[in-house]
């Protein structure tokens, strides 16, 4: 069959994935209503930055619910959870959920939505809302493998006060050349991101950049189509889309 | 042997007696791939069936969409932890499209026009468990969720049901497909919870 392929292979993985038990080392609240929560695992096998885990709560009762999180740190095991009022796991990770208590948690899942320091394309995240949480783990690995890859983010949220990691990402752009950080406050402006926004702020498709897009179901929708519009080759676009 | 979580559960769901184990309900329809949405025209579009001996067996959108079809309601159940209850999709039955196809293959590859691939054995698409569906819940078939056509095998975890569908690929051997070789199970029974390699 005369398929042409646009997909590449993902990350080849073995062995199986056991659940392990996490406890919450400590905390920080990142905005309102998204908390980043720093757990310890033993015998953490390591992740690649946009790899995500899942996260298994059990209650007392035996009640189980199972949910997926991108992990957010590059080393060691973070996550940052984003309170959905009408849930039943996040509002307990963003509100309730103490030091020292623990939870299970499996991983890491997903060989696709990966950054690795090799790859010498320079690179564009595209995030939206709490879709920034994968993408800053490839922007804390970058700066801790060193890389000079150039990173342009631009992040789409609500209103500052919505911007997750706000103080890093002020910081790391500061001090260092080679990381650009953009903002689309679609709230304050009143209209979501578009074509001129990704004209102004994205690599142009001349210096072939990889690109990773995640957000909410919609914005991935418009970002990606967007980016395959303006030229970009499909294979070069991975997305990651929630809700 | 699990880890109890003190404090957690006050905010549960009311139990669902038809959702598989660690699904939870949902109610709108997510999406998940892992690139942009494709947008296949349906002049351009067909669909392949090819056996292990290289032959094919071919239908445009025009030839498809006059075969007999059947409306039906499934749940669908997605490895990202969803599942949606109820769905109503119409579709061609692979045990149609499979009608004059000669194989002695125990397992399919299924390809889309984005380059995915997924793995399946032969079996589990025939005696009316999987279709190539096209229209949902009254609608045509967006490309956001696999439109103008997708596989549909909803028993197992959607990421079986291999969107943007442009064919099936008799194989006498089995091989894994694009998630499978990144880590997730072979065969995705959702009621067996097979997420992952060695679950």
């Amino acid at each position: 069959m005369n398929t042409a392929s646009r997909l590449g292979r993902p990350e080849r993985s073995g062995g199986r994935l056991r659940w392990r038990k996490a406890t919450l080392v400590s905390a920080r609240q990142e905005t309102a209503s998204a908390r980043t929560l720093v757990l310890d695992v033993p015998d953490w096998p390591g992740h690649l930055p946009g790899q995500h885990v899942d996260v298994r709560l059990t209650a007392p009762d035996g009640y189980t619910a199972q949910r997926s999180y991108s992990i957010a740190s590059a080393s060691g095991v973070e996550i940052t959870v984003q309170r959905v009022d009408d849930g039943e796991v996040s509002p307990y990770l963003t509100d309730i959920y103490d030091i020292s208590q623990s939870i299970e948690v499996r991983g890491p899942i997903g060989g696709w939505f990966v950054w690795r320091d090799t790859d010498p394309a320079p690179v564009q995240l595209i995030a939206g809302g709490s879709g920034v949480v994968p993408l800053m783990a490839m922007i804390r690995a970058r700066a801790e493998s060193g890389a000079k890859t150039p990173f342009k983010l631009m992040y789409s949220v609500r209103t500052p006060e919505d911007v997750i990691y706000a103080d890093e990402l002020r910081q790391r752009a500061r001090d260092d050349g080679g990381l650009d950080v953009q903002y689309v406050y679609t709230r304050v402006r009143g209209s979501r991101v578009g074509v001129a926004d990704v004209n102004t702020h994205a690599w142009p498709k001349d210096f072939e950049p990889s690109v990773y897009i995640c957000g909410p179901t919609g914005f991935v929708e418009t970002v990606a189509d967007i980016m395959v519009a303006l030229g970009h080759d499909a294979r070069s676009i991975k997305t990651e889309r929630y809700g | 042997m699990s880890t109890l979580t003190p404090g957690f559960g006050g905010l549960r769901r009311k139990q669902q007696p038809d959702l598989p184990p660690g699904q939870y309900l949902a109610h709108d329809f997510p999406v998940l791939s892992a690139g942009p949405t494709p947008r296949v025209r349906t002049e351009r579009w067909e669909f392949v069936i090819t056996t292990e001996t290289g032959e094919e067996k071919k239908w445009t959108w025009g030839e498809f969409t006059a075969l007999p079809y059947e409306d039906v309601t499934v749940d669908i159940h997605c490895v990202t932890k969803w599942s949606k209850l109820h769905t109503g999709w119409r579709g061609v039955p692979i045990d149609t499209l499979m009608e004059d196809v000669e194989t002695a293959a125990d397992y399919v590859m299924a390809h889309s026009y984005d380059g995915y691939t997924t793995n399946l054995p032969l079996e589990d698409l025939l005696d009316g468990q999987a279709w190539v569906a096209y229209r949902y819940e009254g609608e045509a078939l967006e490309a956001e969720h696999g439109g103008p056509a997708r596989l549909l095998v909803p028993h197992l975890y959607l990421w079986k049901s291999a969107k943007w569908i442009h064919g099936l690929r008799m194989m006498l051997e089995d091989e894994p497909g694009f998630w499978e070789e990144a880590g997730y199970h072979n065969y995705g029974d959702p009621w067996r919870e097979q997420r992952y390699q060695g679950d």
